[in-house]
């Protein structure tokens, strides 16, 4: 597996579309530094930004790689190697890429405001991680989708709708629900459909860390009431773990199945 | 060497292969025949673990091989197209196909880059060549192994002249090594000049197995290709 993914990881960090979204982090940190003159804001801008455009990059990369290398996959699977090792590994090698030219690309802006030198590391840190979760999350959801899709036009499809669902029509319909059953409690029914969509826990996640009651939103200050935010960043971590080993886990049994 | 016992394999509603029994156990080039859809991409792709068979089993030297894939360390294989990673050269495409098979890198100076000309390529990216020059690469490295069992699938798609007899000499240097080499193909004169004997597939049944000779028999032709085109009409009838 770790021959595979060192080799994926090669071949996709060379890419162009590698290098124009590193530069396009890069010009946003720089900028958005430059602009708000402060490390918080500027995070909670690049948040924003971040928790919607990580999730549409890994999903558009991981359905292009994963069709884009249907026939050299088709010469490694009859190689010596476990089918699981090649899939985990293409898809560690996608997810690792995308999340090195996040890091980095957001890394070296921050790095030359001192970030390091300043209280506001972790809070940068924590965007970093909600950032990579996204990342690892949508390109498995991405590579399963085109797993069970041989119409790479169908499998664009879907993968493009399960973001936009995700990250756009999940929201809608949460605050339709709300308002057509404001007569009952509905805490424990917000906290769970906050736990079933990635972005949003992202968005929770970050916002507790910076402790910014004002822009937590409804879920966001349950999360907060209920929780507690310590035990609220744990939740939602542990909760963004899940999501990623999930569909790792179905990666996995679905190539197994499958045939070429 | 390779023994099927029953192999029948479904896409939804349409079974591409019914029932398979074959043994092959003899060395030299063994070419798989038949018409479109009638299985052939099917039976190699099963021998080599990519199809997973609906029904029955494959063994190879005596063990099955459902669920296994260690048994491939033994296969060489030549895929129909030849697509590798745009970003890598190849000198690391190479280096990695030997990191999986577990042996060192493939030297500078190996006959097989020499023979197909590919040296002041190694260091190009993969994404840059012309699809004669990958066909290439793809040869060289299912040759770069001396396994027992090499399986073939439309190896003359896509070659220059050049490189046809080169790669006709490569699989005659196996045969005499004493190897088994399974070829799919649709060129009847490729078959003529190198096989030893034929699968005959026709709609996912085994309809013919045995030498060259015996098929034009069989027919009543003295040409290959006429003999398996009158096989194919009959069975339309």
């Amino acid at each position: 597996m770790l021959k595979i993914l060192k080799y994926s990881f090669y071949d996709l960090i060379r890419s162009r579309w590698s290098y124009i979204y590193l530069a396009f982090y890069l010009i946003l940190g720089f900028v958005l530094l430059f602009l708000n003159n402060s490390v918080s804001k500027a995070v909670i801008t690049i948040m924003n930004i971040v928790i919607v455009l990580t999730p549409l990059i890994g999903t558009i990369f991981g359905v292009m790689y994963h069709y884009n290398s249907r026939e050299f996959t088709e010469l490694l699977l009859a190689q010596p190697i476990r089918r699981s090792s090649i899939f985990i590994g293409q898809y560690l090698g996608v997810s690792l890429s995308l999340s090195f030219s996040l890091i980095f690309g957001l890394g070296v802006p921050f790095a030359f405001y001192g970030i390091f030198n300043s209280m506001e590391i972790w809070n940068f840190g924590i965007l970093l991680v909600a950032g990579v979760f996204l990342s690892f999350i949508f390109v498995a959801l991405a590579f399963i989708i085109s797993l069970r899709n041989e119409n790479k036009i169908k499998g664009f499809g879907y993968a493009i709708l399960a973001w936009l669902f995700l990250a756009v029509i999940y929201d809608g319909l949460f605050l339709i629900s709300l308002v057509v059953f404001s007569d009952y409690p509905l805490d424990k029914f917000a906290l769970m459909a906050t736990l079933f969509n990635p972005i949003d826990l992202s968005r929770i996640l970050v916002l507790l860390k910076l402790d910014i009651s004002a822009l937590l939103s409804y879920t966001g200050a349950l999360f907060q009431e209920f929780f507690g935010t310590g035990l609220g960043i744990s939740i939602s971590l542990l909760t963004l773990f899940t999501w990623t080993v999930v569909p790792m886990w179905l990666i996995k049994s679905i190539s197994a199945r499958k045939d070429f | 060497m390779i023994k099927i016992e029953g192999l029948s394999k479904r896409f939804g509603n349409v079974s591409a292969l019914a029932g398979v029994d074959l043994m092959i156990d003899t060395k030299g080039v063994v070419a798989v025949l038949g018409p479109n859809g009638s299985g052939k991409t099917t039976l190699i792709k099963s021998i080599l673990g990519m199809v997973i068979p609906s029904a029955g089993d494959i063994f190879f030297q005596g063990k099955s091989i459902l669920g296994n894939w260690d048994y491939r360390k033994s296969i060489d294989y030549l895929p129909q197209i030849a697509r590798f990673p745009d970003n890598l050269t190849i000198r690391e495409l190479f280096a990695m196909i030997y990191d999986i098979r577990g042996k060192g890198a493939i030297a500078e100076d190996d006959e097989l880059i020499s023979l197909f000309g590919l040296k002041p390529h190694l260091d190009k990216k993969l994404g840059n060549l012309s699809g004669g020059t990958r066909q290439k690469v793809n040869i060289i490295l299912a040759f770069s192994y001396e396994n027992p069992l090499m399986v073939l699938d439309e190896p003359t798609a896509g070659l220059d002249p050049v490189s046809l007899v080169h790669l006709k000499d490569l699989i005659l240097k196996r045969k005499e090594m004493g190897n088994t080499i399974v070829v799919t193909t649709h060129i009847m004169s490729l078959v003529e000049e190198i096989a030893d004997q034929i699968v005959f597939l026709l709609e996912g049944k085994i309809y013919y197995y045995g030498t060259v000779e015996d098929i034009k028999k069989k027919a009543g032709k003295d040409d290959l290709e006429r003999a398996i085109a009158e096989i194919i009409m009959k069975a339309d009838a």
